[in-house]
């Protein structure tokens, strides 16, 4: 099952090379990893979304806590959170098919930020599942080149993952 | 007064109260150098710098405090790769300090550059690549907390020439402050009654104590907490030494090479309280087939070793020595001892550890002989393979940091630098190294510094010229098919002698005892004896790879 996982860490130089390489060292599967500065520019947070079972993802939280430069991990799966990623498609379109594929991204609430002779560039936003939707109804109209950021999530209401108000 | 980033580093040592340095040098490190030799700092030159890793890490096996060694850039770094490897697996802690090309000369491809940091990512504790003179103070005082705390474990500092070169003013901080790491030392009450329950209530309890025991100094209150509640006791490979061996609830080590009645009594008991041990696959050699009818309690100070090999029924994360002295305020003697003592000693008289004389050198022999001399006070360094399994069995450990001994890496070359480092450490003890002719080979080098230094360590080589666990396996499970394993070596005795050593020769078992005597005469320089042993002798009882106890193999 996939689990996500937030992981504060030091603003280091390496910091990414010691948690990928943990992975890849320790044979973990991550289905997707994203990275940036925090409210405070000394930290830096993970999102992190591993495809493994319940006492394979323990054993990655230990083995992340072990690493010195990582402050916190908490497992939120089951917390309430919001989530959210950000994809770029780019779609075969001939003019004849313009007009649907304008219509799914309307749907989704996407935007058209680009358009070439024969193809149109899409940006989305959205959970995993509206993700998994838009990809799903654009796949007919030939998918030529896809990118995502990965998932960034964040708890719920005034809770939150932070090391000052850790919980 | 401003001083140079090299000047600062040998503070910073002095600081930190290191007592030794081995090292190698090369043109990254001469800053360091000539800061070193102003300094009262004792340095110890090696002649390869896997020696001088090896070397720290005896050091710290030997004594309790952190090895530290000091390499150059490029191959002097990689050199080191072992060494790291092999003081992580077994937790020992190093400050390792390599040198580096200049910072913008980094990522060129230049003379003698190596991603050192990189490379040794996964092998030690933590690395470090400092990138700023002023940075370089806090680099060392963290280096050392990390090393010796917690977990224990190497860590390796990368110093650029140009930050050696660079002048600040030195400010050493007196704490270390890393948000990151935080390890927990007592442990948690209720667990802590949870586990004292089991134990009354245990009806055939074993301890297993691994290095774990060691490293945290708990072999008083193991004593305590086994003799209190009659508690046998096995230790692993380790472990050797946190518990006598001449105890009555001593049971040896446990494991693949274990004794008999160790694995008998772990196969059998109810509890098993495993304390600063991480059930390896040389202990438990089939994991899920291990301690079939116990409950197990965990103790150890690395959250990540719980449930990582086996399930546990009560963990308790802490150090081990505080966790233990905790466990005995509380823990209730157990009323029921007598049917389960009888039993272990049924086993322990019916399956003693055993070989046979044939008129040939046994290996075994050689140890029991060595032990003898020795009066079993000596530290005992080993190299790899059957010599090690043979000096595990044979000599009776009473005290810890006694037996220096690669166990997770199992590096053969280990025990020769590994000896002088124990050597220099405990200068007034007796100390052998236990050798086989492969390993001995991979670092006779370090003869020269043993010699250099007029350090009295002694060599046994229990030679039979093979690569003899290999030659083992081969005979066990390929057939006799004995590729590659059938190994020759020099003529030791010139050898030793052509190192300044002393050298002998013994090829007949009467001559083993009076060639030991001899050996501990010698004062002033290392002896190396040549012993040749019978060919074929195998490492006795052996559970193979993926089996279990009712498949062990016996002589």
């Amino acid at each position: 099952m996939f689990r996500t996982l937030t992981v504060l860490v030091e603003n280091n130089p390496g910091v990414l090379t010691r948690v990928a390489s943990l992975f890849s060292r320790r044979g973990y599967n991550i289905d997707s990893l994203a990275v940036g500065q925090t409210e405070n520019p000394s930290i830096s947070r993970m999102t992190i979304v591993v495809e493994e079972g319940d006492k394979v993802i323990e054993q990655v939280t230990k083995q992340l806590h072990k690493l010195i430069d990582v402050i916190k991990v908490s497992d939120i799966t089951e917390e309430e959170y919001v989530d959210r990623e950000l994809i770029l498609i780019k779609t075969d379109a001939d003019p004849s098919v313009r007009g649907e594929i304008m219509q799914i991204v309307e749907i989704f609430r996407a935007r058209i930020v680009d358009i070439g002779q024969n193809t149109l560039t899409i940006e989305a936003t959205g959970d995993e599942g509206k993700i998994r939707a838009i990809i799903e109804a654009l796949r007919p109209f030939r998918i030529r080149e896809l990118v995502r950021t990965g998932k960034i999530a964040m708890l719920r209401g005034s809770r939150f993952n932070t090391v000052e108000n850790g919980n | 007064m401003k001083q140079s980033g090299a000047q600062i580093l040998i503070k910073c040592l002095e600081e930190e109260k290191v007592r030794a340095i081995f090292g190698y040098p090369g043109g990254a490190v001469l800053d360091i150098y000539d800061a070193l030799y102003d300094s009262s700092l004792k340095h110890f030159l090696v002649r390869h710098e896997q020696g001088a890793a090896h070397a720290a890490d005896g050091y710290a096996r030997a004594t309790g405090k952190p090895g530290v060694c000091l390499a150059t850039s490029g191959p002097g770094a990689t050199n080191l790769v072992t060494g790291l490897a092999n003081a992580y697996m077994d937790s020992i802690p190093m400050v390792a300090f390599t040198g580096q090309v200049a910072t913008h000369m980094i990522g060129r491809d230049s003379f003698q550059e190596a991603d050192i940091y990189g490379i040794t990512l996964p092998i030690t504790k933590h690395n470090f690549l400092v990138k700023d003179v002023k940075e370089l103070p806090r680099v060392v005082k963290e280096s050392f907390h990390l090393a010796t705390t917690g977990r224990p474990g190497p860590v390796l500092i990368d110093l650029p020439k140009d930050v050696c070169q660079e002048k600040t003013d030195l400010k050493y901080p007196k704490v270390s402050q890393l948000r990151g790491y935080r390890p927990v030392l007592d442990g948690h009450p209720e667990k802590i009654s949870e586990a004292a329950a089991a134990i009354t209530g245990a009806r055939r309890p074993v301890i297993c104590a691994g290095g774990g025991a060691i490293s945290s100094g708990s072999s008083e209150v193991l004593r305590q907490l086994a003799e209190l509640c009659a508690i046998p006791v096995t230790t692993t490979l380790m472990g050797k030494g946190v518990f006598p061996e001449n105890h009555p609830l001593s049971l040896g080590m446990l494991g693949m090479h274990g004794t008999k009645y160790a694995n008998y009594a772990v196969n059998e008991c109810d509890l098993l309280i495993t304390i600063g041990a991480r059930f390896s696959d040389r202990v438990t050699v089939r994991a899920d087939a291990f301690a079939p009818k116990a409950r197990i309690i965990h103790i150890d100070i690395d959250p990540a070793e719980i449930g990582k090999n086996v399930q546990v029924d009560i963990p308790i994360v802490g150090d081990v020595k505080r966790v233990l002295e905790q466990l005995c305020q509380v823990v209730q003697a157990r009323t029921e001892t007598e049917e389960w003592s009888a039993k272990i000693r049924e086993w322990k008289d019916k399956y003693p550890l055993r070989y046979h004389h044939n008129g040939k050198i046994k290996p075994q022999f050689v140890i029991e002989q060595i032990y003898e001399v020795t009066g079993g006070n000596a530290i005992i360094a080993t190299e790899v393979g059957q010599n090690q399994m043979w000096a595990a069995q044979f000599y009776t450990f009473t005290k810890p940091r006694t037996f220096i001994s690669s166990g997770g890496l199992g590096t053969m070359g280990f025990g020769l630098p590994a000896a002088i480092g124990a050597q220099i450490g405990r200068p007034g003890e007796t100390v052998f190294n236990i050798a086989g002719d492969g390993s001995i080979q991979m670092n006779i080098q370090e003869l020269a510094t043993a010699a250099d230094y007029k350090l009295p360590l002694k060599v046994a080589i229990l030679n039979n010229n093979y690569l003899g666990m290999v030659r083992q396996w081969q005979d066990i499970f390929y057939n006799g098919r004995l590729a590659y394993s059938d190994i020759s070596g020099p003529d030791y005795v010139k050898l030793a002698e052509a190192y300044g050593a002393v050298g002998m020769q013994v090829t007949r078992p009467e001559d083993v005892r009076r060639a030991l005597q001899k050996a501990m005469q010698v004062e002033d320089r290392p002896v190396l004896i040549d012993f040749l042993v019978d060919r074929k002798e195998n490492v006795f009882p052996m559970i193979p790879p993926e089996g279990t106890i009712s498949k062990m193999l016996e002589e």
